[in-house]
């Protein structure tokens, strides 16, 4: 694109190159003609969608070798070292969605499912289950439960920054199974007139080591995001800030799972029921593989990276 | 790097070894299933018995099958954990689950069709597996895996569903390993619907599996699996 404030460079006529893609096995897929030296990949992207209909340019991969990383969609060709005649190995990565939807699907569908069994429908608990009185635990986990996806919601549109458009559509299926299924079962456990409540003292820690993680939480995100201007690619060791819950990042890698973890771990506490128990278990696992990627990637990236474990300190 | 050959031969020897004490275990059952049908008189329909003949064999080899977890988990065998894992639950599901826990099945019908499949199925594997890690195996050997499974196979699958079925209602009536509301864990768990959900996880189970069978077949046999023109 031409800006008015570059000065016109003298600049060799813009000769348009022929790039060759290929599957991973070698099979000719199309050819892209209409890019030259200063186009991204993006626009090979969209010269690829132009022949191939329906493949739109998020589900389009393209590499430079096979055993590579995928190339981002902003970089130019010539930064690439890929010039007339050169190749690139393409992937279908499948129907894709937007991030925007599946985060929608996969924390306003929890709230929905949790509070669907609040008012102890009657065809799932009997007539009379309705009128029978709730344990004010019972009101204070709905809360629990509605603050914390509100605050996933607001976050998703607010405060995270994301690195890709979309996602594979398969995602969505999964995401949406695993959140809404222990939505359904801890809603249905907890709001059953069979219900038993815990000791007061029991609720009341737990609630508070729940707001306490939730704020926790937040911070982190916050701290996060402010560690990385918007637009700019810089990468930066993230430290404790002003704010004293983002003291945990002297000790593990990734604090935000770690508050994520006690947040459930206090819900469980505060309500005792098993299947809030098992959630909490399932996203202990699967955060801590995250954060073991992340924590690699970290001192990967960071030669001198201090000494953190991942997601609880000092054990992972 | 000789500490290395050895480790090698070792676990090469273990395997082998655990794979013949495993089709010795299996044949052992069919010889005391043969030893009960010569005592009803080769009638095979008089199948009531037959548990009571079988059980202790059938319930250490099934058990001892957990070590193919194990195998898989540290890398002895190539074969995924969690493919070995959900057939040797399956398996134990039935042993332990249904047969041990509902006797009223022990002395239907469906128990000598299961059994029937799962032991057929299992000398010809193990052998498979004992010969294939000695060096070669047998091509009558190879051909009796990868053939009888079109009929053992939903043979087994049949007498699974049907000992599972005959298993339910006791289950419903006896309230087996219920554990209902209320309770301090909050929680409920109903043995009735998890194995009613069980049986149902047949249906999409069975066909990717079977057809795995089919292609591996016309991978290792290397030809049509129901006549063809290239006949030996």
């Amino acid at each position: 694109r031409w800006h008015p404030s570059k000065p016109v460079r003298a600049s060799f006529p813009k000769a348009t190159m022929k790039i060759n893609i290929v599957t991973k096995s070698g099979k000719a897929v199309c050819s892209v003609s209409d890019v030259d030296a200063n186009s991204t990949v993006l626009q090979v992207k969209r010269s690829i969608q132009k022949q191939k209909k329906g493949l739109s340019p998020d589900r389009i991969a393209l590499k430079a070798e096979a055993k590579g990383k995928a190339l981002k969609s902003d970089v130019a060709l010539s930064s690439l070292g890929l010039g007339d005649g050169s190749t690139l190995i393409f992937k279908d990565l499948g129907p894709q969605i937007g991030w925007a939807t599946v985060f929608l699907a996969e924390y306003a569908g929890p709230l929905f499912c949790y509070m669907f069994f609040y008012p102890r429908p009657a065809f799932i608990y009997g007539d009379d289950a309705a009128s029978m009185a709730r344990a004010q635990v019972v009101e204070v986990a709905a809360a629990c439960w509605s603050a914390h996806y509100a605050k996933r919601i607001l976050e998703t549109l607010f405060v995270h920054r994301f690195s890709n458009n979309t996602m594979p559509l398969f995602n969505l299926f999964k995401n949406c199974s695993y959140y809404w299924g222990f939505a359904a079962m801890i809603g249905y456990f907890v709001n059953h007139p069979l219900y038993t409540a815990p000791s007061d003292l029991q609720m009341q820690i737990g609630l508070g080591a729940f707001i306490f993680a939730e704020l926790g939480n937040l911070s982190i995100h916050v701290a996060l995001r402010n560690l990385r201007p918007a637009g700019s690619r810089v990468r930066k060791i993230p430290y404790p800030t002003a704010n004293p819950f983002t003291l945990l990042f002297r000790f593990v890698s990734c604090p935000n799972y770690s508050y994520e973890v006690l947040a459930w771990t206090a819900f469980t506490l505060m309500t005792q029921t098993a299947m809030a128990g098992f959630f909490m278990l399932a996203g202990l696992f699967q955060m801590t593989q995250w954060a073991l990627g992340k924590h690699r990637n970290y001192r990967k990236e960071f030669p001198k990276y201090p000494r953190r474990k991942s997601i609880i300190p000092f054990i992972i | 790097l000789r500490e290395a050959i050895v480790i090698m031969g070792i676990s090469k020897v273990y395997l082998i070894l655990y794979n013949i004490v495993l089709a010795a275990g299996w044949s052992w059952i069919a010889f005391e299933a043969l030893q009960y049908f010569q005592g009803q008189e080769w009638d095979f329909t008089k199948t009531a018995g037959l548990y009571a003949a079988v059980e202790r064999p059938l319930q250490i080899s099934q058990t001892a099958a957990v070590m193919e977890i194990l195998h898989a988990l540290v890398g002895l065998t190539r074969s995924p954990v969690h493919v070995t894992a959900q057939q040797v639950a399956s398996r134990l599901l039935l042993v332990w689950g249904v047969c041990w826990v509902v006797p009223e099945t022990r002395t239907y019908w469906g128990f000598a069709l299961m059994l029937l499949a799962w032991d057929v199925t299992e000398i010809i594997r193990y052998a498979y597996y004992a010969f294939n890690l000695m060096g070669s195996v047998p091509y009558v050997i190879q051909w009796l895996r990868y053939t009888l499974f079109f009929v053992l196979y939903p043979m087994g699958v049949t007498g699974e569903l049907l000992m599972i079925f005959c298993a339910l209602p006791f289950i419903h009536d006896q309230q087996i390993f219920a554990y209902p509301l209320p309770n301090p864990w909050n929680t409920s768990f109903s043995y009735y619907y998890t194995l009613l959900a069980f049986a149902a996880m047949y249906a999409p189970g069975f066909p990717p599996l079977y057809l795995y069978m089919i292609a591996q077949r016309k991978k290792v046999l290397g030809r049509q699996p129901s006549g063809s023109s290239k006949r030996d």
